[in-house]
């Protein structure tokens, strides 16, 4: 069974967000960062579906130099090897850009069952996983908390609104993780030891065939106007009174001041 | 040239440690030390973390990471997690060290590899204190009788970690009182061994996750072949009490990585606690005798640190710690730990005395620094010894 994990390297959830000054990205000074807590569900699943049935966990990622931190993790955790997209051509790229790079590794690769989470905790894009599918023009099934393989196929349990949605599919699928799917292992220390020495290969833009025009900025579609971070928010007001009394000061501060109504 | 970056393992390593030191071990720090229990539970989690033995050689079956400042950085975690718990992990390293230090190649292939059985925790003991003998190892009083094939041992131990529940203690007695300290040999005597039992398990101030204990010895016959490292004056024979002190010396910085574990995380919880804590109309960090005492308590803790890893350094390069560098770190990082850890209480003034935060239990777990594994006092003897040129 080959099994393939998208993962993402994400700054850590504790993390102050400060906008770097003048322009529309987040300031990395002293960020410290992790594996995508939703791609740790991905890794998982796979490397208990390779208990299972015997086969491969190849660790898809793209990013920069130091996305290779959390491949090695993953690698640490028991992946088998791995694949780096990395290219400064990738800057500023958004979705659709990075899940065609993405596809375009993949499509390098023998795959039965591709893993990922369901969204990535930094820019909460939730769609590279669904995009990747399409691309490769195999099914997908999001959200999922149970998977169960068998043979050929997958049966799936996905999260929806006040129930839970079972799938049936064919493989190849890809699968996007949600909490609750597994209980991630951590890395042992001679996994740690071990994952130094799998294989890691890296790819250009130019090894994916990708030209200049469609990654980065140019190959966006997406283009992003501002960045800013939220109001803080003031501290509460407490009104006193009789019932009747109160409603009104709501009402009030309803209309003038939050005027919402 | 020295370089502070750590290795890309190094790295990797503190993650895990840290990691398991926020979820697994500070959820039920404070459980373990009110209750005094072993905390079996997270040992056995370590354990297949490879955290109880990634230092002991390969060939044994151990992790094979012979880098002490990787061990000193992983140690740093556990115990910024509790250094109760952190005790219980590493603990058995001590005995380890004794049975690689000094133990002949049987030896060690006999007992190493069960500290490293993926199924089971298992525990050593190292027994070297008694009642009568603390900083005065010469006067050690727990006898060891040849007798025909075995050795048969009298005596009692006290302050032993993991004393009485280990499946491997580690004893130091003596062969001939009149040799002194020539006369001091050590032995390997296994769980069930009759004639070992336990005496009361202590109460202590702090590191109370972790087992001390008595053990006593009443007429314990022990096989000839368990003294370690022979027969003194047999062929490959090595020396018992001469490689403890020089193994000690290497032990010691790691016992500073624990203290620089428990400042730092001191440190860390005053820090964040100056900035949200509002008196005179600001954050108190911004009141001078506030801030200045952080300052002061970054600096020992970088400080510490640094002596912790430039002994390890020096041991990676197998450098004689001539200077007594492995001291120097230990009682510099035990010293600023009661320190730091007072101020932080300081630092956080009435709440700071309270048990419902946790640096009280931080201050009780820092005095151990300053006694164990070389008092202070015996720390700056062997340090101002080897200044003089003393031998020994």
């Amino acid at each position: 069974m080959n099994l393939i994990v998208l993962l993402k390297q994400v700054p850590d959830t504790e993390t102050k967000i400060r906008i770097k000054s003048g322009e529309k990205k987040i300031d990395v000074e002293g960020v410290n960062w992790i594996v995508n807590p939703y791609d740790e569900f991905a890794v998982e699943e796979a490397l208990r579906i390779k208990a299972a049935q015997s086969g491969t966990v190849t660790i898809v990622s793209l990013g920069p130099q130091k996305a290779q931190e959390a491949i090695r993790t993953a690698l640490a955790m028991g992946a088998d090897k791995a694949v780096h997209l990395q290219d400064a051509a990738f800057d500023d790229s958004d979705n659709y850009v990075i899940s065609l790079a993405l596809s375009k590794a993949i499509a390098k690769l023998e795959y039965d069952v591709i893993l990922c989470g369901k969204q990535a905790m930094d820019d909460d894009g939730a769609q590279v996983g669904s995009r990747v599918a399409e691309l490769l023009g195999i099914p997908q099934v999001s959200i999922v908390v149970k998977l169960e393989i068998s043979g050929k196929t997958a049966k799936a349990t996905r999260q929806i609104e006040g129930a839970l949605q079972v799938i049936e599919t064919s493989l190849p699928a890809l699968i996007t993780c949600q909490k609750g799917l597994n209980e991630p292992r951590y890395p042992t220390l001679p996994g740690i030891m071990q994952a130094k020495k799998k294989p890691l290969t890296v790819y250009t833009s130019a090894d994916l065939g990708l030209d200049a025009s469609q990654v980065g900025e140019a190959g966006s579609k997406l283009k992003i106007v501002d960045m800013y971070l939220p109001p803080t928010r003031s501290t509460g007001k407490k009104l006193e009174g009789e019932p009747q009394d109160v409603a009104l000061q709501v009402a009030k501060l309803l209309r003038e001041e939050a005027k919402v109504i | 040239m020295i370089d502070f970056e750590l290795t890309e393992e190094q790295r990797m390593f503190k993650e895990l440690a840290h990691k398991f030191a926020v979820e697994k071990i500070r959820p039920v720090a404070e459980y373990y030390d009110q209750t005094e229990e072993m905390p079996w539970p997270v040992m056995e989690e370590a354990h297949k973390l490879g955290l109880t033995n990634f230092y002991f050689p390969p060939e044994y079956g151990g992790g094979g990471v012979h880098d002490f400042i990787t061990h000193f950085i992983v140690s740093e975690e556990l115990a910024w997690g509790c250094a109760g718990i952190q005790t219980c992990i590493l603990s058995t390293g001590l005995a380890a060290a004794a049975i690689l230090g000094m133990g002949n190649e049987e030896q060690k292939k006999k007992y190493i590899p069960t500290f490293c059985d993926p199924q089971k925790v298992r525990l050593g003991a190292m027994g070297l204190t008694e009642p009568g003998a603390g900083t005065d190892i010469k006067m050690i009083s727990t006898t060891a009788k040849k007798d025909g094939d075995s050795y048969v041992l009298n005596g009692t131990k006290c302050f032993i970690t993991n004393g009485g529940i280990a499946d491997l203690h580690v004893i130091f007695a003596t062969t001939d009182k009149k040799l002194g300290l020539l006369g001091i040999a050590t032995f390997i005597i296994e769980k069930g061994t009759p004639g070992l039992s336990t005496g009361k398990k202590e109460k202590k101030l702090g590191v109370r996750a972790s087992h001390t204990a008595e053990v006593i010895l009443e007429d314990c016959r022990i096989p000839k072949k368990n003294r370690l490292g022979g027969e003194l004056g047999e062929e490959g024979s090595t020396s018992g009490i001469f490689g403890a002190l020089n193994m000690l010396e290497v032990t010691r910085p790691g016992v500073g990585s624990a203290a620089v574990g428990i400042a730092r995380a001191a440190f860390e919880y005053a820090l964040e606690y100056s900035k949200q804590r509002v008196q005179g109309g600001k954050p108190i960090i911004k009141h001078q005798a506030i801030g200045f005492k952080l300052a002061d308590m970054a600096i020992k803790v970088d400080a510490a640190r640094l002596l912790v890893w430039r002994a390890g350094w020096m041991a990676n390069k197998n450098m004689q710690l001539r200077r007594g560098e492995g001291s120097m770190a230990k009682l510099f990082a035990g010293d600023i730990c009661m320190e730091v850890t007072a101020d932080a209480i300081q630092v956080l003034g009435g709440y700071g005395y309270m048990k419902d935060y946790p640096v009280e239990k931080w201050y009780r777990d820092a005095k151990i620094y300053q006694i164990w594994e070389g008092t202070a006092e015996a720390q700056r003897m062997v340090i101002s010894a080897m200044l003089r040129g003393a031998k020994g």
